[in-house]
């Protein structure tokens, strides 16, 4: 039985198919099984670290790459990003520093990090591991990450614990392209806090093949520290 | 230029300065070097810094008027609790950067120029929260709009390192630099922690020559702090101590400081040791 976080490493892993030789870069557990997966199988060419300095292929060291590398890459463009998101408006805008007015805010989260280079820059994707209307606002309190309408280098793909959501929807705003399996349109409409663009059809979203499930549970992630 | 303790080290340090913190997040920070300035109660600093507990340490004792920032971490807890609480409370100001943005100000001030140009920050709040930034056109064909980083010169860069001898060459054993030889670069006291003092030819001796990532025309003062990185990562030396961490983040400050911090460093070393 596959389960609905080993459909969101795969759906994780299909952000970078076709990126060549670039920085795949993530946070969180799901995006990263899923860049290592993709350079496993069908993304060889990815680079891809231990979340330090080190570059890996599979779980062997095959280079270094230290901070002030990384900005290079950002500033390059020969990187992808899947960054996660407290809030993430229709247009791709994010936010990752803090709720509320940004002069006092009700909380403070990490700071804007990289992630206004990074949207300038180069490809990036997100990671929401809840989708709910509480990220998917129609206005994020602070702009940390630029979207489609504020000049994003590429917003690409948006993937959930419910969805993969992409930018095919008119002036590049976001549009349903896939339910994971079990999870209705309903599901998601309900669980975003703006108007969604909905296709007439909406296909699942892919499973992972058989090879795919073997890397996953025996290689990859033994521990199970995706979840389930 | 060796001094005998971390309160010597620090002694330069006064009230309003700007102080620049190397390390990143919870890695390899000057924790003794900040301990210190805690210690001696300094007031209204401006702290730039890829921010960590040296943040929250030096805002939980009211050192800090300012934070020069793009993220403040302990990175296996995310989020720092006293730069959470002093924002909340509006009792710190805040210059939030793009992280490329941090290293750029730096490299400026490094290199005597008044700014570099970027192309973060185009488009994203940071132009709103820093109503003081400018952009620039290039002057060249392209006519590209880009975001001028001012030059961020620092009165003081406190940085932590492996080895080093008493002049001031020092070496990395980690995996990353950081960007403690910029903040050096950009700063006009310069401070070096570090866990063992070794003669020069013991030093140089022990490693390829790229690691040394200090020459003694960049630092002012050298001091030994064997631990002096903890409770953040100063591999190969020792990792980062986790359960300290989560104590650090859950006890409440004047808990905290009466336990561990009431003393000079070497109690802290004792204390942390029970």
């Amino acid at each position: 039985m596959t389960t609905r976080a080993e459909v969101c490493v795969v759906a994780c892993a299909e952000a970078w198919r076709g990126d060549g030789a670039i920085l795949a870069s993530s946070t969180g557990v799901i995006p990263r099984l899923g860049a290592r997966l993709a350079q496993l199988t069908f993304a060889p060419e990815l680079l891809v670290t231990d979340g330090e300095a080190t570059l890996l292929r599979d779980a062997d060291v095959e280079g270094w790459l230290p901070y002030r590398q990384v900005f290079t890459m950002v500033a390059a463009g020969t990187r992808h990003v899947m960054m996660g998101a407290s809030q993430l408006d229709r247009s791709g805008n994010s936010n990752i520093s803090c709720i509320g007015a940004w002069e006092r805010p009700r909380r403070q989260l990490l700071g804007v990090r990289g992630a206004p280079g990074n949207t300038v820059g180069h490809p990036t994707s997100y990671w929401i591991p809840r989708h709910s209307p509480r990220v998917f606002v129609e206005r994020v309190d602070m702009v940390s990450g630029a979207g489609w309408d504020r000049g994003a280098h590429e917003i690409r793909v948006v993937v959930t614990d419910l969805a993969v959501l992409d930018f095919a929807g008119p002036g590049r705003t976001m549009r349903l392209r896939s339910t994971h399996p079990g999870v209705s349109v309903a599901d998601v409409v309900a669980a975003t806090g703006f108007t969604l663009t909905i296709p007439a059809e909406v296909p699942p979203t892919r499973e992972p093949s058989p090879a795919e499930l073997r890397l996953i549970r025996e290689h990859l992630d033994p521990d199970g520290l995706r979840g389930t | 230029m060796s001094v005998a303790d971390v309160d010597e080290a620090v002694a330069g340090v006064r009230d309003g300065m700007t102080v620049g913190i190397g390390g990143w997040g919870s890695r390899r920070k000057p924790m003794a070097l900040v301990r210190a300035l805690v210690r001696a109660g300094r007031r209204d600093l401006t702290i730039v810094s890829y921010g960590g507990p040296d943040v929250g340490l030096l805002v939980a004792a009211g050192c800090v008027r300012r934070v020069v920032t793009g993220f403040v971490s302990l990175d296996s807890i995310p989020l720092e609790p006293h730069f959470g609480r002093a924002r909340t409370s509006g009792e710190i100001a805040l210059t939030e950067y793009d992280e490329g943005m941090l290293h750029w100000g730096l490299l400026a001030a490094a290199h005597r120029l008044p700014f570099l140009p970027i192309r973060a920050g185009l488009g994203s709040d940071v132009m709103r929260v820093n109503p003081g930034l400018r952009t620039v056109r290039s002057p060249y064909a392209d006519d590209t709009e880009l975001v001028a980083v001012p030059a961020l010169p620092l009165d003081v860069a406190l940085i932590h390192l492996n080895r080093a001898d008493a002049h001031g060459n020092g070496r990395y054993l980690g995996p990353d630099p950081y960007f403690d030889d910029l903040f050096c670069l950009a700063a006009k006291q310069r401070v070096l922690s570090c866990e063992r003092i070794l003669s020069t030819a013991d030093l140089v001796g022990a490693g390829p020559p790229q690691t040394l990532l200090t020459n003694r025309s960049m630092i002012d003062a050298v001091v030994a702090t064997p631990h002096g990185a903890h409770f953040t990562s100063c591999v190969p030396d020792y990792g980062r101590d986790e359960a300290f961490q989560r104590e650090y983040a859950t006890t409440g400050w004047d808990t905290f400081r009466a336990r561990y911090l009431d003393g000079d460093e070497a109690d802290y070393q004792k204390a942390i040791r029970q």
